[in-house]
């Protein structure tokens, strides 16, 4: 479930840049790993050392906050610096998707091996900063106060992404480009903006999910973004790419499916399980579950 | 002069698809451009909208060049344009849908309100449709909301494509009634239209469009009375239900 979240968070933005471009940006998953990163950095420079006892109540609220600012504004900047240098002249050009979908594998990959380069390929430990204390029994599972922490801020975040865009004026504009987006310059949206704002907005959150993933995990590495990239990519898809709820849903109950299927089959099936499930759910709706495009859901 | 285009060359890939084409509109004027499939009527329109780059030549809305005007600036000057296959936000409801036109417009929640109602009153059937998904509309209806969308921008200038197309020969009666009655009220519309009798007869000039080019310009009474054009494009029959327009489902 926590992991869940997570996914949650990551497959939005895969789900809203493909709901405008059609394209499936691999790079998500390194603008995650940067998020793990930039938390760890500020972890660091607010001063946290490892000797530091976990923080609670109102400081603890105070470090989160500043710590995921700083990673959600660092990747939102990165993948918008990632769609103006890498896919921007590819769609100026006409060039075909399959071109996009190669560069964004490239991307990925240049900003793995940047990151192997300049911090090695050893994990780098986190501090301490959530507090990981029982709350209560629930039907035999332990609910943690660091587990309950992670879920309510991804599902507040991704709550708010969608009120966003179903409400305010800029969010209409990214559901009229995803749906038409030639008719949607003709009502005077600026499409370039539009793409901005959407690999924006994919990169903020996943900046958050690298902050909830880092204290909750308490790691970093060059390809830690992958396996959850991939898990989140699987979620947009299980939920119906281009579904800002499908999203939701596919990364909450991926997330909750590969725990149960750990628990009947053992952790080392949890990814065999998860990507099983995967196959099944397109083998009998290969939209995925809720199958509407960013623009057709009303959402 | 509200916009005048002069030896316009607009190429797709290797393929020149408009030839040097010269037409004035001016204000308060409806005028067609009338020709066959693959005439360029439809990449003139949206040349004039900026969605196609345009090679050589020159476009002046109001006296200024639109050549390098994106699309989405054009809105704001006052030129509004429903596309070819109407264009409709399926998964938006009709009153989203409006709205949408006036996306490009300052003027906040009144302006909206007042455009609503100017266009309701255009298009009662969008009133009753309002919180229904556009992509659930018939054929007429979608019709009327691309012509009504294109109303909330509170253009100079209606760039109009193929309204007709896909209706049944009472809705293009009274679609054209409607665009008729736009322009009465104030708004100059350039339209672009295969059923040309029905164009030719509520237009005050008309231009033929073959191949990219432009073969015949004239007033639409003029054109109408003329045996190669009504060869070619009447059918010898000016009747509203003109077989060719019937065009894609609806």
């Amino acid at each position: 479930m926590t992991a869940g979240a997570i996914y949650a968070l990551i497959a939005l933005g895969y789900t809203l840049v493909y709901g405008v471009l059609r394209l499936i940006n691999f790079a998500h998953s390194e603008i995650f790993m940067i998020g793990i990163f930039a938390s760890l950095f500020a972890i660091d420079g607010l001063g946290i050392d490892v000797t530091d006892s976990p923080k609670t109540g109102l400081t603890l609220a105070l470090t989160l906050g500043a710590v995921m600012v700083v990673a959600m504004l660092t990747s939102g900047f990165l993948a918008v610096a990632i769609e103006r240098i890498a896919y921007r002249p590819l769609r100026r050009r006409g060039a075909p998707r399959l071109a996009a979908l190669i560069t964004a594998i490239g991307v990925s990959l240049f900003l793995q091996e940047l990151f192997a380069a300049r911090y090695g390929r050893e994990f780098l430990g986190f501090p301490r900063v959530l507090e990981k204390r029982k709350l209560f029994t629930f039907q035999g599972a332990d609910v943690r106060s660091d587990k309950v922490l992670v879920i309510v801020a991804a599902v507040v975040l991704a709550l708010a992404l969608e009120r966003f865009v179903a409400r305010s004026r800029l969010g209409r504009g990214i559901r009229a480009t995803a749906q038409d987006a030639e008719t949607a310059a003709l009502m005077g949206v600026n499409i370039d903006r539009v793409v901005m704002l959407t690999f924006f907005l994919g990169g903020v959150l996943a900046g958050a999910a690298g902050t909830l993933y880092g204290v909750f995990f308490e790691s970093a590495r060059y390809d830690i973004g992958f396996l959850p990239g991939i898990k989140a990519f699987t979620a947009a898809v299980l939920g119906g790419i281009g579904n800002i709820r499908g999203a939701l849903l596919g990364g909450i109950l991926l997330g909750l499916l590969e725990k149960w299927g750990a628990t009947v089959l053992g952790g080392e099936w949890t990814d065999v399980f998860a990507f099983t499930v995967l196959v099944v759910v397109l083998m009998f709706r290969p939209t995925g579950l809720l199958g509407e495009s960013l623009g057709r859901s009303r959402a | 002069m509200l916009l005048e285009l002069s030896d316009v060359r607009v190429h797709y890939g290797k393929v020149e698809a408009l030839r040097g084409i010269s037409l004035t509109v001016d204000e308060g004027e409806i005028v067609t451009l009338i020709g066959g499939n693959g005439a360029g009527k439809s990449t003139t329109l949206k040349t004039i909208s900026g969605l196609r780059p345009v090679t050589s030549g020159t476009i002046h809305f109001e006296g200024r060049s639109v050549v390098d005007t994106p699309a989405h600036k054009l809105v704001e000057r006052g030129l509004s344009h429903a596309p070819e296959g109407r264009g409709i936000f399926p998964g938006m409801t009709v009153v989203e849908n409006l709205e949408m036109g006036a996306y490009a417009r300052k003027g906040g929640r009144s302006m909206v309100t007042a455009e609503l109602d100017r266009v309701y009153g255009l298009f009662p059937r969008l009133l009753e449709r309002r919180s229904q998904p556009g992509g659930t509309l018939s054929g007429g209806e979608q019709q009327m909301l691309a012509i009504g969308r294109a109303l909330m921008a509170g253009p100079k200038l209606l760039l109009l494509d193929e309204p007709s197309m896909g209706l049944a020969p009472m809705l293009v009666a009274q679609i054209f009634d409607i665009i008729t009655e736009i322009n009465r009220q104030g708004t100059t519309i350039l339209l672009v239209e295969q059923n040309a009798a029905q164009a030719l007869r509520r237009a005050h000039r008309a231009y033929v469009l073959e191949t990219g080019r432009i073969v015949r310009s004239d007033t639409a009474a003029a054109l109408l009375d003329d045996e190669s054009v009504k060869a070619a494009y009447l059918g010898g029959d000016i009747s509203p239900d003109d077989p060719e327009a019937s065009g894609t489902p609806g």
